[in-house]
């Protein structure tokens, strides 16, 4: 039998500590779709996103309405196109990724994720005309988001398509100049990607996956600061059951909405991204969790390690609250989506240098951070290759969400809205070229898997 | 299906008279009710059963919401399942 304290104690996660369900993914798979004749294949697309997701909206709202938890983001993700359009007679997709955005428009959600290309170990056609047009694509759709697996632990990574991506992500921030590039936003570099997460951008329907799946991605970093606040000068073993305490209730709350948007949308339940997902209002913020454990800023030394236990009390505390964990799972850093992060980039202290650290621990990797707009191809490369390295190494998943705005330098400000939040332009100290590394291409074989030191 | 209805705003007379009045009238039976005044501000937590099938839970809110926004209370009406799914393995 539920208490009274009970039940204050949910409505005031609620209510007070920003607690909310961040999505709910429908992924869809469309390799039934695949026509030789692009018209075709793009109605085909059209056709069966909006017939699978036509009931998506409604029911999270419904569900969102009667337990009294905010669900934030009713989200696709699909097939990826390099695989899904492939038999296509075409030199570009960007008519699919317009046909992703009108079906994505038509049913209401707000992103729809798999214009993507899994490419770690080499291109085949689809992947190279995909890569092609992701730049164009991005500049003419608006919900549409779009990832690359360039590189796992079981394949390496393909320096060929890092080199590619440096270029892409420049081409992508010109085209959507006028937007503070917002192209880039849209864009993911993966290394080791799941093809069962839930969240943007990096969403899409892996190869694996069922015909249509619903999963869920919880977060929650307020309600975990604000159990913190109650440990003042408490040990970490106590830090540490508190947060799996905490993740516990949250992923509860996220198996119950997974559990009933399933059955009401008749549509197999997939899993639960067990992560911490910050967004910009005041109190909803990973970096001020860091910072109640102790640390005067988010960077200061002792973050990598309060990070670390961080992203595993809330997994081990998410675990046992879900029938099947899967996608990211762990804590979220990105700098434009979250308050704390933003203060310590402007205190000096956090930098670039020190969130790579930071993604040897937790969930994801560099995460929507804006940088100069004349920082070179070569250098974004570098830091994408740099990161793979870490995902491939770590068996884990990395990822690059990096912004070159132009026109902008240190000292700018830009500002995207909504839950990709504002930015001040983060300095990329290392001014040495990385130029004669990256045009070498090829690939890096993949690692041995003993004598792992 | 049990429901938690939660009821916060300034004290005044006939907030429990006019909430029961509406749950009995569309068949919901209390269970459990737990009530106080903190500083002048009144605080409720109600749990309650839905009797009638057809009704839905959606115009039970809506009932409520109204008699709030005219009482200047705040009610908010939850499916209990989520709070069973948070504190109860």
């Amino acid at each position: 039998m539920i208490t009274i304290d009970d039940i204050l104690e949910t409505n005031r996660m609620i209510t007070e500590n920003k607690l909310d369900v961040r999505t709910i993914t429908m992924g869809i798979s469309l390799r039934d779709c695949a026509h030789p004749n692009i018209t075709q294949f793009c109605q085909n697309v059209y056709d069966k996103i909006t017939k699978s997701a036509e009931f998506l909206v409604k029911t999270g709202e419904e569900i969102e309405s009667e337990y009294g938890i905010p669900i934030i983001h009713k989200r696709v993700s699909v097939t990826p196109i390099a695989i899904a359009a492939e038999a296509c007679k075409t030199d570009t997709y960007v008519p699919v990724a317009e046909a992703l955005d009108r079906a994505a428009k038509e049913v209401g959600i707000n992103f729809i994720g798999g214009f993507s290309a899994l490419v770690e170990k080499g291109f085949t056609n689809g992947d190279r005309i995909l890569l092609n047009s992701i730049p164009q694509a991005l500049a003419s759709t608006s919900l549409v988001c779009s990832s690359v697996n360039l590189g796992s632990t079981k394949a390496g990574i393909n320096m060929d398509c890092v080199r590619e991506m440096g270029e892409i992500i420049k081409r992508t921030a010109e085209l959507t100049r006028d937007e503070q590039a917002i192209g880039c936003a849209k864009l993911v570099v993966f290394a080791n990607a799941p093809g069962d997460n839930p969240f943007m951008a990096g969403a899409f329907h892996g190869v694996s996956e069922a015909e249509r799946v619903v999963s869920v991605g919880v977060s929650g970093p307020g309600v975990v600061k604000h159990a913190l606040e109650g440990l003042k000068g408490a040990d970490f073993t106590e830090v540490a059951e508190t947060i799996k305490k905490t993740a516990f209730k949250i992923t509860r709350v996220g198996q119950l909405v997974a559990r009933e948007a399933s059955k009401r949308l008749g549509v197999p339940f997939g899993i639960i991204d067990l992560s911490l997902a910050p967004t910009p209002a005041v109190g909803d913020s990973v970096a001020n969790v860091l910072e109640e454990m102790g640390l005067e800023s988010c960077g200061a030394p002792g973050t990598t390690a309060a990070l670390a236990l961080l992203n595993d009390a809330v997994k081990k505390g998410g675990l046992m609250a879900s029938s099947h964990v899967g996608g990211l799972s762990g804590a979220f850093i990105p700098v434009s989506e979250d308050q704390g992060m933003i203060d310590a980039i402007n205190a000096g202290s956090l930098s670039i240098e020190k969130l790579e650290a930071m993604t040897c621990v937790c969930s994801v990797g560099l995460d929507m951070i804006a940088i100069e707009g004349d920082t070179s191809a070569a250098t974004i490369s570098g830091i994408i290759a740099d990161e793979a390295a870490i995902g491939m190494i770590n068996n884990k998943t990395t990822a690059v969400r990096i912004i070159p705005v132009p026109g902008k330098k240190v000292g700018d400000v830009v500002e995207y809205g909504g839950l990709l939040g504002y930015c001040p332009i983060v300095p990329v100290r290392n001014k040495f070229s990385s130029e004669a590394f990256i045009a070498r291409g090829g690939r890096i074989p993949a690692p041995v898997r003993s004598l792992t030191n | 299906m049990k429901i938690v209805v939660t009821i916060v705003g300034k004290d005044q007379v006939g907030i429990i008279a006019s909430v029961s009045s509406i749950l009995a009238d569309n068949n919901v039976n209390i269970l459990n009710v737990n009530q106080n005044i903190m500083d002048g501000f009144f605080n409720m937590v109600l749990i309650a059963e839905m009797t009638d099938d057809k009704l839905k839970l959606a115009d039970l809110q809506k009932l409520l919401k109204e008699k709030g926004e005219a009482m200047r209370l705040e009610i908010k009406v939850q499916h209990q399942d989520i709070f069973n799914s948070m504190h109860t393995i």
